[in-house]
């Protein structure tokens, strides 16, 4: 799932009531039957959703990567033997394992917020919140973190909350959130979503070039559809027209 | 003003075990008034060549002449080009310190020693100019405003010092779609208002493309090219090996070509891909 939202439309709020950080002044957040407002579950929500924050120089604390991603399931009390197994689990998926004995701070950005995720997967949640975790990085860095967000997702049958400002980001997700002024004012799926540019628009938003064009194309009696996503999919829809 | 970068070569930790060439043999003119890009992956050598451009770091060897002056010259006050050639660095709201928004953009004038008057007026000017109502914020707490709004005061932070240059480091990094557009905006009517030399680092290859008059390509240290965005964005393959990439309306028409259609190749903005598309297919319609 994507959450977007213009500056201060409460995403990051939302994202830090899902673990645990804020409690709720009203109402409940409930995580496989957890309640955030009881001391008790604290600690196993937390254990149960990760987050990852957009400044990876923030969020790193150990001087070489494998002892960065130990970090987290040392906290756990968890014995050696298997904090090494998840170490090197967590490495191979966001594929950094021949980075273990390095320092992280010699690695790209994108590397860096790699080294952090692998620092939340080791400690197994079954949920990653990942708040702008792409909005530092190079476009090289940016394909690399949603990259493994997606494998996160698909092949290991994480939950992922994505909070991003790219809209080509969000259009990957399967359902998207959008957020004005602390109240959630659509939700839907990409499609159903970005459909809907003027609207996002009015919020401050935006959508894919892709998308604006063929609403352009549309407007002036051009037979296109107007959820046009990828750059694949608009190249199909041209090829049909010209 | 004008900045010639001649044969710039720079060394980090020369001597040390640690020495590494950061930039390798610069050749860069930049003329009185243009706007450049500065595109290039994370340690590219983006960051560290603009820090030349106001003497924050001193070439290993090469020279830069700004105005006709070698900066490093017998004689030449840093103190002066630091004035001329304003340096906006990425996030540069965390460099906001003081305790009112009017204390903290009146800092560099100040310094630069203008009468109470002339940094009063400027002080305005700047503010207004990145989009801020100087009655309405000036007494306010640089630290209770939103992130957009901070980086606006920290801009103004250096327009108050009427560089006759402006560089900008990713001015629009983790700001929302409108906030991008308005901070991007301030900066072409700054530009057509001050005629002052503008450059953007950007990883966005959609802004650059709406924005510039010619883009500058780092990779490794070097600059790899120089060109209108026009003829940049035409190299799909050659910039996605170097970590970048176009935008994704240009990647759009490309993938059309690929498939036979025959579209330009140089377009930059939905506008530009916009009329193109109708007209083909109404020339297609009415055969």
């Amino acid at each position: 799932m994507a959450i977007i939202g213009p500056n201060g439309s409460g995403k990051s709020t939302l994202a830090k009531l899902f673990n645990g950080l804020y409690i709720p002044t009203q109402g409940e957040i409930l995580m496989d039957g957890l309640n955030t407002k009881k001391q008790d579950d604290i600690w196993k929500i937390r254990q149960k959703a990760g987050m990852v924050f957009q400044n990876p120089d923030n969020q790193i604390v150990a001087t070489i990567v494998e002892e960065d991603v130990a970090f987290g399931p040392e906290n756990l009390g968890i014995p050696p033997e298997e904090i090494r197994r998840r170490v090197a689990e967590a490495l191979a998926i966001v594929e950094l394992s021949e980075f273990a004995d390095r320092a992280p701070h010699l690695l790209s950005g994108g590397q860096k917020q790699r080294v952090a995720i692998a620092g939340i997967i080791a400690m197994r949640p079954e949920c990653i919140i990942l708040d702008e975790p792409t909005a530092m990085l190079d476009p090289v860095g940016r394909r690399e973190v949603i990259d493994t967000v997606k494998k996160l997702n698909k092949k290991e049958g994480k939950t992922v909350v994505l909070i991003t400002h790219f809209m080509d980001e969000a259009v990957q997700a399967d359902r998207i959130v959008v957020m004005e002024k602390g109240r959630i004012i659509m939700q839907g799926c990409p499609r159903e979503i970005f459909k809907k540019a003027e609207e996002l628009k009015r919020v401050g938003l935006d959508v894919p070039q892709v998308t604006e064009l063929a609403q352009d194309l549309m407007a002036e009696g051009i037979d296109i559809r107007p959820d046009v996503l990828t750059v694949e999919e608009m190249v199909d829809n041209l090829c049909r027209l010209l | 003003m004008s900045i010639i970068i001649e044969d710039l070569n720079h060394v980090y930790m020369p001597n040390t075990p640690f020495e590494s060439l950061a930039l390798k043999d610069i050749n860069w003119d930049i003329q009185d008034g243009e706007f450049w890009g500065l595109i290039g992956h994370t340690g590219s050598g983006k960051s560290t060549l603009i820090q030349h451009l106001n003497g924050l770091l001193k070439p290993s060897s090469g020279r830069i002449i700004i105005d006709g002056v070698d900066i490093h010259g017998k004689g030449v006050k840093m103190k002066n080009i630091r004035q001329k050639v304003g340096l906006v660095f990425q996030y540069p709201e965390h460099q906001l310190f003081e305790e009112t928004v009017e204390r903290d953009v009146a800092f560099g004038p100040r310094n630069m020693g203008l009468s109470e008057k002339e940094v009063t007026n400027r002080v305005k000017e700047a503010l207004e100019s990145v989009g801020m109502r100087y009655s309405q914020i000036k007494d306010k707490s640089p630290f209770e405003l939103s992130g957009g709004q901070m980086r606006r005061v920290a801009i103004a932070g250096v327009l108050a010092m009427k560089p006759s240059v402006l560089i900008l480091d990713e001015p629009t990094a983790g700001l929302d779609p409108r906030g991008r557009d308005e901070i991007l905006d301030e900066i072409v009517q700054l530009r057509k208002q001050r005629k002052i030399t503008v450059i953007l680092v950007s990883h966005s290859m959609e802004d650059i493309a709406k924005l510039v008059d010619k883009l500058a390509v780092m990779h490794q240290g070097q600059m790899v090219r120089t060109g209108t965005p026009k003829e940049i964005f035409r190299d799909y393959k050659g910039l996605t090996q170097i970590g970048l990439g176009i935008p994704q309306i240009t990647e759009l028409m490309l993938k059309l070509r690929e498939r036979g259609k025959n579209v330009p190749a140089d377009i930059l903005t939905v506008e530009e891909a916009k009329a193109e598309l109708l007209n083909h297919i109404r020339r297609k319609g009415n055969a």
